[in-house]
């Protein structure tokens, strides 16, 4: 029965669906890599996601300038990154409660102003497919790879421009500083606080741009609570990424891969109980998580607020 | 560690407000009415407005189960007069607790009928309805109105999904071109495996190798991969979909990319996607809530059983005029409905 999966029309569904499905978990995860990086955990992802989801359809909704909406939801996401900063780092704040309240503001925000500003589910046309000339003409491969909108392309982007902040420039350096070892890098004059708001603004901005590639690219609808808990997958997977952007990458893709196999292997009429097969993604990302957890090392200050002594 | 300072305080209770202004009762849409209320009744001075207080799991704005019910309200409100029926609400209650605990701080209100929105809520109602025994309690997908726990003011209602599944199945059968159907589900249960299973049967008894493909998403809300599910039936042949469960609108969003088209249920679902909507059996719950009402005052205050059909006019199926429908295939579903009606089709198998 699994022969079924193994056409080649299916191996291709499920590797592009896999790609496209990953698209939002990598915006997300990959800037709270660069929050966690600096020491901040930022729990408020999936309320971020729903301002900046929210905002681009508004925008988009209202005026169809498709760039505007991203620009919106990048600006509406660095706004609730800053609300986080100022709770988490100056305020000091317990930072899984302050995110938690976040992820609870940005909920009944995006649901109340949803009701005021549009009051009921509506659909936008969304950024379309972008075939990549030449490339997208490549057999199997163009297909996977090289069929999706501007935005996935965007996210994948990202994961080397993270990996040459953390790695290439001196703004990396520092981050990587103020998450390791607050206390020394304020001794060299890093200024621990203002790399942190940077840190967690970068983060929201990015999952804000999440938000968008849902509402504006991928589903081109907005309902209430339309991440469905999204963000707090994003969150595992740069437990799970152990805090790299190639381990992000691996993680998302590795999530929304055995997601669309599962979907596959349900529309092929397969016969498992489809409640195990929904659960799929779940165990195996546990799995990994639990032979992977060895071997990472969280950046040392997370969690901590810092002062200075003295 | 500095203490936690008044705007970190300020910000949860904030958060807190609006989260529960999801679901906070009387909240925007029904705050217009609700504002006007006691203009309208100043001059007029009726007696006490009937008050009918609403609890959800989902959004009101869900185009599916929850905005069923809503919608049901809301006519039998501009039939009544504002004046008359007050109707308060708390939605995305997906938790039984908090559900629960609305229940009964409605029941405390003095709220007149109290309607549970979810099968999931029917042991906290069953306990609200025991200390409130003037007080009217409804809950839905359910039979059972606590009868046999010596309880007699509990309604219960229910949905023969099955009925417009069929019908729907019917319509998919006779109008796709490939031969493959896709049906986008919620859980494996309850009303949506109703519809399903009846779509499934409508299906195949018009076409016999027409090929029906069902997945399901393990959620109500998950819309991102209702998206996906609807983008792999797609990919996997079907020219047709439907689906359950406030989570259809990624699914309607894609059929709508792709230009596949889609069947609903429980809500009218083509103003979201005017081209791709064929028909949705819509649930009408006006007559339920009208009889409910009148039960209530003449002083029957549960007890009663209600199920939506074809026949009782409680089911409909709601064409879409943006999408032509050929006349062999509206005639077979037509011929379905009474079939369905007089009983000589089953429309689960």
């Amino acid at each position: 029965m699994f022969n079924e999966l193994l056409q080649s029309s299916v191996l291709i569904g499920i590797l592009y669906s896999g790609i496209r499905l990953a698209a939002p978990y990598l915006f997300a995860a990959l800037g709270e890599t660069v929050a966690q990086r600096a020491g901040v955990l930022d729990l408020g992802v999936d309320g971020i996601m729903l301002m900046g989801s929210f905002a681009a359809f508004y925008v988009v909704f209202e005026t169809g300038n498709l760039w505007l909406g991203v620009a919106v939801a990048v600006a509406v996401g660095a706004l609730m990154g800053l609300l986080m900063a100022v709770i988490s780092v100056t305020y000091q704040a317990e930072q899984g409660i302050s995110g938690i309240g976040l992820y609870l503001f940005g909920l009944g925000l995006s649901s109340l102003l949803f009701r005021v500003m549009i009051g009921s589910v509506k659909g936008v046309s969304g950024f379309p497919i972008l075939r990549i000339p030449v490339l997208s003409d490549i057999p199997v491969i163009g297909e996977i790879f090289f069929n999706h909108n501007i935005l996935v392309y965007l996210a994948y982007l990202m994961v080397p421009v993270i990996w040459l902040l953390f790695d290439k420039t001196t703004l990396g350096l520092k981050i990587r500083a103020v998450g390791h070892n607050p206390e020394a890098a304020d001794s060299l004059g890093v200024s621990v606080n203002r790399v942190r708001y940077f840190a967690v603004i970068f983060g929201a901005a990015m999952a804000g741009l999440a938000g968008a590639t849902l509402s504006i690219a991928q589903l081109n609808v907005w309902q209430e609570n339309i991440t469905n808990g999204l963000g707090f997958i994003a969150v595992a997977l740069v437990y799970f990424g152990g805090w790299r952007p190639l381990g992000v990458l691996l993680g998302s893709l590795l999530f929304a891969t055995v997601n669309a196999l599962q979907l596959w292997v349900q529309v092929k009429g397969i016969n498992i109980p489809s409640d195990l097969a929904v659960m799929l993604p779940y165990v195996l990302t546990i799995f990994v998580l639990i032979f992977a957890s060895g071997r990472v090392r969280q950046p040392a200050a997370l969690t901590k607020p810092f002062e200075r002594s003295g | 560690m500095r203490r936690l300072t008044p705007l970190f305080v300020l910000l949860l209770i904030a958060a807190l407000a609006l989260a529960a202004c999801g679901g906070a009762k009387t909240a925007a849409p029904a705050e217009a009415p609700a504002a006007e209320a006691p203009a309208a009744e100043a001059p007029a001075a009726p007696a006490e407005p009937f008050k009918v207080a609403f609890v959800l799991p989902s959004p009101v704005t869900d185009l599916a189960w929850g905005q069923s019910m809503y919608d049901g309200l809301k006519a039998v409100q501009a039939e009544m007069g504002e004046a008359n029926l007050e109707i308060a609400y708390s939605d995305s209650m997906f938790q039984v607790a908090d559900a629960a605990a609305a229940i009964r701080d409605y029941a405390s209100e003095g709220y007149d009928l109290i309607i549970a929105h979810g099968t999931q809520y029917g042991n906290s109602l069953f306990d609200v309805a025991k200390d409130f025994p003037e007080t009217s309690f409804a809950w839905g997908t359910a039979v059972d109105t606590g009868a046999d726990k010596g309880l007699k003011n509990v309604f219960a209602y229910e949905a023969a999904a099955q009925e417009g599944g069929y019908i729907n199945g019917v319509l998919a059968a006779m109008m796709s071109q490939s031969g493959v159907l896709g049906v986008v589900g919620p859980v494996e249960a309850g009303d949506a495996k109703l519809y399903i299973d009846g779509f499934k049967a409508g299906a195949s008894a018009t076409k016999p190798d027409i090929k029906v493909n069902v997945s399901y998403t393990g959620s109500f809300g998950d819309t991102a991969l209702a998206a996906e599910a609807a983008n792999t039936h797609i990919a996997a042949g079907a020219d047709i979909l439907t689906g359950s469960a406030q989570q259809v609108v990624g699914a309607i969003g894609a059929a709508k990319d792709k230009g596949a088209k889609w069947f609903g249920t429980q809500s009218d679902q083509s103003s979201l996607a005017p081209e791709s909507v064929v028909a949705t059996q819509v649930f009408d719950w006006t007559a339920t809530i009208k009889d409910m009402i009148a039960l209530h005052n003449a002083g029957t205050y549960g007890g009663k059983a209600y199920t939506l059909t074809l026949a009782n006019g409680g089911l409909k199926i709601v064409y879409n005029a943006g999408v032509a429908v050929p006349a062999e295939a509206k005639a077979a579903a037509d011929a379905a409905m009474k079939g369905i009606e007089d009983g000589s089709i089953k429309p689960l198998p």
